[in-house]
Formats: C-alpha cells, sequence, structure tokens
C-alpha cells in the first residue's frame, strides 16, 4: 500500500518538478512556487502550504529534490522554529501573515528566550510585557540571540502575571525588531568570536494580534518551539546537492547560506575537531607516545560511540519504533567527545597548544580547538541539565524537591532588566 | 549497517529473557556458583537441544541454525544480564574456531554436536603472565603431542574437548602457531580450576605433559585465524558485558527510589541522579559499540578488528565503572554478600581484563585504526 503511494507521490512530484524548477529563477520566486503549491513543506497542512503528506513518505521529496539539485525552501536559522510554532499555536491571521514568507526566505527571525538571570532557568524569565489597554510594553533584557541584528521578526517570551506560578505567569508574542525600542548588541565570547547578540527593550511594543497562543500559555508554546529545534537540524542535513552547480538560484542561494552560516563558523571547533587528530599526531610524530595513543583511542571509543549512538536512535525513529533511552544521550555525548578531543589536542602539540593565530599550531586553529569547547558542554542546555533531564525523564527518578513554587514574584531571583514591578 | 534489530532478533531476546528470568535467577547464580562443576546440567540441555541457543551461529550444513553473530550477541547480552552459569561462551567461542579452521570434514565431525549441546568444547590460547595473542604461547606441539600450560581457561574442567593453540613448525619447517584438538578426558592432561575473584564462572588451569593432539585445518601457520578467533571472542564478551552493565543500572535506579535518607528518596538528590545520568550513558555508549561490532562479525566486515578492540575497550571500563557506581549509591548494603551486586561486580571485573584489558585493546584500536 504505501509503496503504491511512494510511486505515485514520486511520479507527481517529478511532473512538477520538470514543468516547473528552473535554476535560473529568482530565489524569492522559486520559493512562492515552493509555498504555493504545497512542495515546499508538503508535510504541512494543505490549508497552509503543504499537502498533508505523511512524515514517514517526506524522504521521498527530499530525494527528488537532492536528485534534480532543486533549492528547497528557506530552512535554516531558526525560521522553522517559528513556523512550526505559528502552525500549531497561532491563529489564521497569524499564520497567513508569517508562514509564507518564512518559506520564500523574505523574513528572517530570532528567538528570544535565554535572559542574563535565566540560562537553565528558562521559566524564571523576568522580561516583562504590560498591557497598556491598546498594546502590551515590552522591557528587559534577552541573551545569546542568534541573528538578532539582521532578524526582522523574534519569538519572545515574557512575563505577563507575577503573582502566577513561574511557567503559568509566562507568555508569547511575535515582536516586530525594526522599532526604536529594540536594541541589539553583539555579545563578545571567550574565543573572541561575537556569534550572538543581547537584545535590549525599552518599552519596546508589540499589538495584541501578535500574542501567540492565550495569555499565561507561554511556556506551553516554548516546548513546542524548543521540541521542534532538533527535528529541524535533522530537516537541514537530509537534502543533499551537487557542489558548485550554476545558475542565478545557486548564488542567490550561496549567499543566503554565508550570511546565516557566518556564526557558526565556529563550530566545528567547538565539538573538537576529532576528524584531525591522527593527522596531527602523525604529523607530530606524537604517535609513538604510549601515553598520547591510550588517549587517542578513549576519543574515538567516545567519538564511535556517540556516532553508532545517535545512528541507532534515528533508525529507530525512521522506522517508527519507540525510541530507547539512547535518544537523549547525544547531548551528554558530545561534550564528553569534546572534552577529550581538547585534552588530546592539547598533548599532541604540547607547548605550542600556548600559541595561536598565526604563531600557533594549523594558523591557530588548534587554539580555536581548545577555547571554544567549553561552549559545547552549555550552549544548548548544561551537562548538568541534562543529566536531570536523563534521571528524571528517561530515567524516572524522583524529582528535586523545588523553591520555585507559589507567586513567582515571591521567588528569589537573580537582579536584572525588566523584573516584578 | 544496520541500526536497529528486527523482528525475528527481538522474539530471540524476548525467548532468552523468559528463559533465563526462569532458569537463572541470583538464588541459582548463587547456588551454581558454589559447585565445583559451576552449571545446572539439565539448564544447559534446555537452552541447548530445546531452544537450540547453541546452534545459533552454526551454519545449517553443521547441524545449526546458521544464525549470526548479530543474534549470538543478543544471547550474550541477556546471558551477561543474567549472569548464567553455564559453558556457553567456552562453547561458543569453541565453535567459532573449528568454524575459523576446520576443514569441511571437521566441521561435519565436531559441530553438530556442540550444536545440539551433546558435546562442551572450550579455547586454551593463554598462559601464565601472557600477553593476549599469538606471542605469548609457549606450549609446544611436536609430532601431535602437546607439551605445557595454559591459564585462564574458561571450563576446561568440564569440557569435552579442547581446542589447543599451539606453537609448532610448519611443513617447511617455520616457527607458526596451530589449533589442535584434545579430549577433555586426555591421558597426561592434569586440569584443575582455579581460585577465581568471580565464582560464577569458572577458570582453569591445564597441564599438558605428552597429550596426544589432533592438528586442525592443516599445517599452515594459523596466527591470523587466531587473531580473528580472538576478536569474536571479544566481541561476544563485550554483548556479555553490556547485558551485565544493564543489569546494574536498572538495580541502581530501583534501589536509589526506594532508598530513603534525610526525609527523601536518595534518587531525588542531584548527586545520584547526576551518577545515574552517567551510567545510562556509559551503558548506551558501550552498547553502540557492542551491537555494531557484532553486526560488522555478521557481515564479515573488514574493520572488524578494531571494532572488536573499541568494543571490548567500551565495555570493560562502562561494566566497571558502573559496577562500582552500583555499589557505591548502594551505600553500606552494597559491600556486603547478601546483596547481589558483588555478583556483577565480580563479573564486570575479571571481564574488564579478559581477552585483554582495556589498554590492551586501545593500543590495538590504534595499531588496528586504518588512518
Amino acid at each position: 500500500m504505501q509503496s503504491l503511494d511512494a510511486e505515485k507521490l514520486r511520479n507527481e512530484l517529478r511532473l512538477w518538478l520538470e514543468s516547473n524548477w528552473d535554476p535560473n529563477a529568482s530565489l524569492i520566486e522559486w520559493r512562492t512556487k515552493l509555498a504555493e503549491s504545497g512542495w515546499g513543506m508538503p508535510t504541512w497542512p494543505s490549508q497552509w502550504f503543504g499537502k498533508d503528506l505523511s512524515l514517514v513518505l517526506n524522504p521521498i521529496v527530499d530525494e527528488e529534490f537532492s536528485r534534480t539539485n532543486a533549492v528547497t525552501v528557506a530552512r535554516s536559522g531558526i525560521r522553522l522554529l517559528a513556523a512550526a510554532t505559528i502552525l500549531e499555536h497561532g491563529d489564521d491571521s497569524q499564520k497567513s501573515r508569517y508562514l509564507r514568507r518564512i518559506l520564500t526566505g523574505e523574513d528572517t527571525w530570532c528567538q528570544l528566550f535565554s535572559e542574563p538571570g535565566s540560562g537553565s532557568d528558562l521559566a524564571g524569565a523576568i522580561t516583562r510585557a504590560d498591557f497598556d489597554g491598546s498594546q502590551w510594553i515590552i522591557n528587559g533584557q534577552k541573551v545569546w540571540t542568534t541573528s538578532a541584528h539582521h532578524a526582522d521578526y523574534g519569538l519572545l517570551l515574557a512575563r505577563t502575571d507575577w503573582e502566577a506560578p513561574k511557567h503559568d505567569g509566562l507568555s508569547y508574542f511575535v515582536i516586530d525588531m525594526h522599532q526604536p525600542g529594540v536594541n541589539v548588541h553583539p555579545l563578545k565570547q571567550m574565543n573572541g568570536h561575537a556569534s550572538f547578540n543581547q537584545v535590549f527593550f525599552t518599552d519596546a511594543v508589540v499589538a495584541p494580534e501578535n500574542q501567540v497562543d492565550r495569555i499565561g500559555n507561554g511556556w506551553k508554546v516554548a516546548m513546542t518551539t524548543l521540541m521542534h529545534e532538533r527535528r529541524s537540524a535533522d530537516a537541514l542535513r537530509s537534502v543533499q546537492r551537487d557542489r558548485n552547480l550554476e545558475g542565478r538560484i545557486y548564488d542567490e542561494e550561496r549567499e543566503e547560506t554565508a550570511t546565516v552560516m557566518e556564526p557558526y563558523k565556529w563550530y566545528p571547533q567547538r565539538a573538537g575537531r576529532v576528524d584531525l587528530v591522527f593527522e596531527r599526531a602523525i604529523e607530530t610524530g606524537k604517535i609513538d607516545d604510549p601515553v598520547v595513543r591510550q588517549a587517542v583511542a578513549d576519543l574515538m571509543i567516545k567519538a564511535k560511540t556517540a556516532e553508532w549512538t545517535a545512528r541507532r536512535a534515528r533508525a529507530a525513529q525512521q522506522q517508527g519504533r519507540p525510541q530507547g533511552p539512547e535518544g537523549s544521550l547525544g547531548k551528554l555525548a558530545a561534550s564528553h567527545v569534546a572534552r577529550q578531543a581538547s585534552k588530546v589536542h592539547t598533548m599532541i602539540s604540547g607547548s605550542d597548544s600556548m600559541l595561536g593565530d598565526e604563531d600557533g599550531p594549523l594558523a591557530g586553529l588548534i587554539a580555536e580547538i581548545l577555547i571554544s569547547v567549553p561552549a559545547t558542554s552549555i550552549a544548548g542546555g548544561t551537562d548538568e541539565i541534562q543529566r536531570n533531564i536523563i534521571a528524571e525523564r528517561v530515567l524516572g527518578m524522583p524529582k528535586e524537591p523545588r523553591m520555585d513554587t507559589g507567586p513567582f514574584r515571591d521567588v528569589m531571583k537573580n537582579p536584572g532588566p525588566g523584573g516584578a514591578p | 549497517m544496520q541500526f536497529t534489530f528486527n523482528e525475528e532478533q527481538d522474539q530471540l531476546r524476548a525467548t532468552a529473557q523468559k528463559f533465563l528470568a526462569d532458569k537463572s535467577p541470583t538464588v541459582e547464580v548463587r547456588r551454581l556458583m558454589e559447585t565445583h562443576q559451576g552449571y545446572d546440567p539439565i539448564v544447559w540441555a534446555q537452552l541447548s537441544s530445546e531452544l537450540g541457543f547453541t546452534a545459533t551461529h552454526i551454519p545449517e550444513t553443521y547441524g545449526g541454525l546458521g544464525l549470526s553473530h548479530a543474534e549470538l550477541g543478543i544471547l550474550f547480552e541477556e546471558m551477561g544480564r543474567t549472569l548464567l552459569c553455564a559453558p556457553f561462551l567456552a562453547t561458543a567461542i569453541a565453535a567459532t574456531a573449528i568454524m575459523n579452521v576446520g576443514t569441511e570434514s571437521e566441521k561435519s565431525e565436531l559441530l553438530p554436536d556442540i550444536a545440539t549441546g551433546a558435546r562442551i568444547g572450550t579455547l586454551a590460547v593463554f598462559e601464565t603472565f601472557g600477553t593476549w595473542d599469538a606471542d605469548s604461547i609457549e606450549l609446544t606441539a611436536k609430532n601431535d603431542r602437546l607439551n605445557g600450560v595454559k591459564r585462564y581457561v574458561l571450563d576446561g574442567h568440564i569440557a569435552d574437548f579442547i581446542i589447543v593453540v599451539a606453537r609448532t613448525t610448519t611443513s617447511d619447517g617455520i616457527d607458526s602457531i596451530g589449533f589442535f584438538l584434545v579430549d577433555g578426558d586426555a591421558p597426561g592432561l592434569n586440569r584443575r580450576v582455579l581460585n577465581t575473584i568471580d565464582s560464577t564462572r569458572k577458570l582453569t588451569q591445564l597441564e599438558f605433559v605428552d597429550v596426544a593432539a589432533r592438528r586442525l585445518g592443516g599445517n599452515d601457520d594459523q596466527s591470523a585465524k587466531l587473531a580473528d578467533t580472538l576478536d569474536l571472542a571479544a566481541i561476544a564478551l563485550a554483548n556479555e558485558m553490556v547485558g551485565g552493565a544493564q543489569h546494574l543500572v536498572d538495580e541502581t535506579i530501583k534501589y536509589a527510589a526506594e532508598r530513603i535518607q534525610f526525609g527523601r528518596a536518595i534518587g531525588s538528590f542531584q548527586a545520584i541522579k547526576h551518577k545515574c545520568a552517567d551510567m545510562l550513558l556509559d551503558v548506551e555508549m558501550a552498547k553502540s559499540a557492542a551491537y555494531y561490532a557484532a553486526t560488522a562479525a555478521a557481515s564479515s566486515d573488514p574493520e572488524l578488528p578494531v571494532l572488536a578492540s573499541l568494543a571490548k575497550a567500551a565495555a570493560s571500563e562502562a561494566y566497571m565503572r558502573i559496577a562500582a557506581e552500583c555499589i557505591q549509591i548502594h551505600g553500606g548494603v552494597g559491600f556486603t554478600w547478601d546483596n547481589d551486586t558483588h555478583l556483577w561486580f565480580k563479573r564486570a571485573k575479571s571481564s574488564e581484563v579478559f581477552f585483554g584489558d582495556p589498554s590492551y585493546h586501545k593500543e590495538q584500536l590504534v595499531t588496528r585504526w586504518r588512518h
């Protein structure tokens, strides 16, 4: 049954691509076609730029796009998280206002969740939204915001009720980033890059029609956004294409990708660059040092088992089998890999580990690894929070007694902009 | 490469789990570990002739089920989980050795009796203070007579036959390694059960004084086949170890939820939770390596030597860390004889060094890695 559906789908899409795909079209022109035909996000509802396609059949769509080297809808950044959130929690006018321009890439989005005072404890946000009778007035500060400096819209989590318990006092908004009350400043990291921003709100405004879901339900909406974070990462990987393709649309897409990927250029170093280890050990002669060999083996064990564990999780998911605990371990495993890689690179480079830029090994690349790895065990949830999640949700261990129940006004918190009235 | 188990494999696991839960509860493990022979012949007969476990990876031509090391790995995992006291590892490795070196007629002669469980076999490789490879072998074979001592031989005291790896000479007179078949009750063979910390698994010392033996698989050097056999043995053991490790993780979580201190379950303390999360990470990573290696063995992957060392090192370290943490989280009671944790701790400790300790396998891993 399914294989019949699959063949039908493949033929239909092939025909459509044959008569529509044009590498010399403009990016927006082509993506508008994708959005309007439903082939851009076929798993979305047919009412909203999709085709109600089941997730199981989606790989066929990816295969056909890959085969024809056709450009997809805009998928980078957090735009698909925004779209998924709006699809699930937004009203019809929000869907028609935002979804199409997300797919065409005309609008760029950012996520305004983390604050200086609430990192691991995201629900402790104190950026406030007060209704003045006609619109919401936003005051406070967000941090670690990727792409805020060229974002058109932000997904904002803000506190609307200080008497309610922590999670119940939050609401979710779409905020226009191009307004006087929003100030974006780059945040310089310990490795010298500035991939993220700090966003300051001083009497910024949000119209009532940009409130997503009901007031007080912001935490639940934010969970939807976060849930899609991993899925969209998977989606990005799935469509392979030939390199160095020629045509106007590819040039435009390359330009877009370069802008979007700019903040992530040090991410391979953050992960530890396991790929360089053998090469470096051989060229420095350290491969003959038995202590280094043991450390290299430790690294390879960590890296390969992490890779295979992720593949076990993905295979289970693809076959529609219940995922075991292996699906929750990737982040923690990645931290172990990165730290061990950093240790091994240090052993291999010896005293040169102190040197950076043109004086350092591989023109500063090793130095960048050593000073970027600490981010791995923090970004996207610290290792400690990961362990709590694994213990409580995967292993079903009893919860820690809480100190933050009751009205949020009375809960101990960090000082910061925004804050209780 | 396949990254999930298929339905037949899940069924095999379920069958094994049901059987072992019934036949190898801890009370049975404690009873059998105190006996000299170390296993229950009735349970052995059931798992072999009724369930066909001993026939798993033996080809159908030789009376086996024609399954692979992947299925064998599943059985080892479940046996490790329940600490089954039986000569299964010994016999499975002996079968692997015969499949690797034997001629057609030798396989036809020996494998069917292994498949039915009628005969228990074992492989004798290692010697006193040896490393875990061919270089350490000193026991000699001259004119099909064996002289020397083998140590760490699994279930050697009950084996009906022993495959002995000996130093010999090829027909061109070159020093080489060969596999020899010896009867368990051959004259001149003295068998002694060694005192081990893990009494759920019997290790023996075998002394050969002019013992009659039969060369298996011709007169060429068989050191490459020994290496391959040991890789497969390491993979089998790695799968057994992750089963035991998973049992300890389960027991730890259960205990942490039950044990009350300071007015709350100790499992609600982050200090305990974080240890448990790390234990889970350890066991799942080690499983990934053990499964991957077993699947690779099933498909004769050229990377098998690397994968065997990787899986064995990963399982050894994970099992041992988990066993130590399991006792730690149990606190004082974890150090008592009555608490069952030490049974698995001792299996973890002896498995850690059996077929090569983690340092040995890490060195092998780097040597064998294709750069």
